[in-house]
């Protein structure tokens, strides 16, 4: 399936500048895929990039074009939405490392014409921001109204304020952290060996290949769409109800409806997400950690945000980004006199919950980009 | 909406531009009354949908307890620290003074007057903890946990070796004299400082 997510055409810009990566090597030139929502103000000051999570994509609020599903903040953005289009700007660019037209695993070598696979170097979050930067440079926009993210975008949200300070006026971070936790990289380590244990994977070499390691990487989803969840959530929707049978087969298929609802969440993943770069992304995120070049202080990577207005929103059922890395966040920018918000919310869905129906969210996001504006 | 007449006499102490931590600060009403003078304010809030509330209105409000929370902020962040209304529900008022008190040179804390006529009244005739217009909750709800007179207040002030820099009484919304402000004022707002 790898090869026909691949063939799928995206609005994208090869920019020919070397970037250096925090891991030593250097892209000779950067490709990065984009779409745009609402029209930039002739002073190009209504510009809001929103970050996507791990397994999101630019497609933020148009359909997509492998599965034909309504963008994956559709609720959020848009005509007269919280991220309001008539209003805004909206730029959402696919990660460095991904698998939507931006330069990953999957872009061909310059020399030999065939995908990179593993030979693409090992990206961090604060090289994905590096990237989303050149982009805005080619796009002539100096500076963003807000940088907005959920999970992993909320990541890239931080770190933008970290790296260019200069270029952003608000960060809206939603159940975020500002480093990987030990349990964070396991949950990860545990999928990334799903994938490289599926003898289809090929060390990575499987792009012109008729099997890819569409088991190994469905596996990878299951595990990981579990952290997403809320025990709470998982009862209410699935408790342990059968799946089509009155009894229990004594066998090993899917009796459990949430056993039957995983593998279909896996499965259908593999139609939209390249292996591979689910490694390099995983990665990205384990090594993620703000404070480490700042002896261990949050507050150091935040010295020169000082004038970024933050918020902050955990949700109370997410046990992967819990609330404690949430306020973790707020001290440091507290002792680094930057403007912080932040407030807990209630939802039932667990990590999800930023993608999910929860009205406060809203109302928060729309009054964060508001303000000053 | 007109502001609450404690509200409204800190919005008018305010310098403009001078920077503000608010601490209880609800949905921001009296934050927005400073923005709309030049003040740089921030906020302090327990409840969660009064947060939201205020993050909706454009404010800079972090959710915490007064309790714990002023520890996350260094010294001098601010020029002012505003407790209204919060002193008397805090697990320890003395503390909590001192922590306003190092996190800005300047304090504005207002609380209702456990001394105020009516109180005495009640407690007198009835034998009955207080219900009143400014201590509306039976006692046994009440967040107010530790109610303050006004002498309380001053004597504590002075323990600590606290300046006070200006004082207003209200009675019924309204200024009243200082002179037996102890059984007159329903509610009384102190600007203190550090000596």
């Amino acid at each position: 399936m790898a090869s026909l997510l691949h063939q799928i055409q995206h609005q994208n810009v090869t920019i020919q500048t070397p970037l250096p990566l925090d891991g030593g090597q250097i892209l000779p030139s950067v490709t990065i895929a984009w779409q745009s929502y609402g029209a930039l103000n002739a002073d190009r000051s209504n510009a809001v990039l929103v970050c996507h999570a791990l397994t999101g994509d630019q497609y933020v609020a148009s359909d997509h074009p492998a599965t034909g599903k309504p963008g994956w903040w559709a609720r959020m953005v848009g005509p007269g939405k919280p991220i309001d289009t008539d209003r805004f700007h909206v730029i959402c660019a696919n990660v460095l490392g991904s698998c939507m037209g931006s330069s990953g695993p999957a872009t061909p070598d310059a020399a030999t014409g065939a995908p990179l696979g593993m030979a693409f170097p090992v990206i961090t979050i604060t090289d994905m921001v590096r990237a989303q930067a050149m982009l805005l440079d080619h796009l002539g926009i100096s500076r963003l109204h807000a940088v907005v993210g959920g999970s992993m975008g909320g990541m890239q949200t931080l770190a933008w304020a970290a790296t260019y300070p200069e270029r952003l006026a608000s960060a809206l971070v939603i159940a975020s952290a500002a480093r990987h936790s030990a349990q964070n990289i396991a949950f990860h380590e545990v999928g990334r060996q799903a994938i490289m244990a599926d003898p289809d994977w090929q060390d990575g070499n499987y792009y012109d290949k008729f099997c890819t390691p569409t088991k190994g990487l469905a596996v990878a989803r299951m595990a990981a769409h579990i952290t997403y969840l809320s025990e709470e959530g998982l009862t209410e929707k699935f408790g342990r109800r059968l799946q089509a049978r009155d009894i229990k087969s004594f066998g090993f298929d899917a009796d459990f409806q949430i056993e039957s609802y995983l593998r279909h969440q896996g499965l259908a993943f593999t139609d939209r997400f390249d292996a591979n770069a689910y490694l390099y992304i995983t990665r990205a995120m384990d090594y993620f950690d703000l404070a480490e070049p700042h002896d261990g202080r949050l507050a150091g990577a935040f010295a020169a945000a000082r004038d970024v207005r933050f918020t902050l929103v955990s949700f109370d059922t997410d046990w992967l980004y819990p609330t404690s890395e949430s306020r973790r966040i707020v001290q440091a920018l507290q002792s680094a006199g930057a403007a912080a918000s932040f407030v807990e919310l209630s939802a039932p869905f667990g990590h999800d919950s930023f993608l999910l129906d929860v009205p406060a969210l809203d109302r928060l996001v729309a009054g964060a980009l508001g303000s000053g504006f | 909406m007109a502001l609450r007449p404690d509200l409204a006499i800190i919005a008018d102490a305010v310098p403009s531009s001078a920077r503000v931590l608010d601490v209880g600060c609800g949905d921001g009403e009296l934050m927005v009354a400073l923005r709309g003078k030049g003040v740089d304010a921030r906020g302090l809030e327990i409840d969660p949908a009064n947060v939201t509330a205020a993050i909706a209105r454009g404010q800079s409000v972090v959710q915490g307890d007064a309790n714990r929370d002023l520890a996350d902020y260094p010294d001098d962040a601010f020029d002012y620290a505003i407790l209204s209304q919060t002193l008397q529900t805090t697990e320890r008022p003395d503390r909590v003074v001192g922590e306003l008190l190092r996190i800005a040179p300047r304090a504005f804390v207002s609380f209702p007057n456990f001394a105020h006529w009516r109180v005495r009244l009640a407690l007198l005739w009835n034998g009955r903890m207080p219900v009143t217009r400014l201590l509306p909750v039976a006692w046994y709800e009440t967040p107010n946990i530790h109610h303050v007179t006004v002498r309380d207040f001053r004597e504590l002030l002075r323990e600590k070796g606290i300046k006070v820099e200006r004082v207003w009484h209200l009675s019924g919304d309204k200024p009243t004299s200082d002179a037996a402000a102890s059984w007159r004022a329903e509610h009384a707002i102190f600007l203190i400082a550090r000596t």
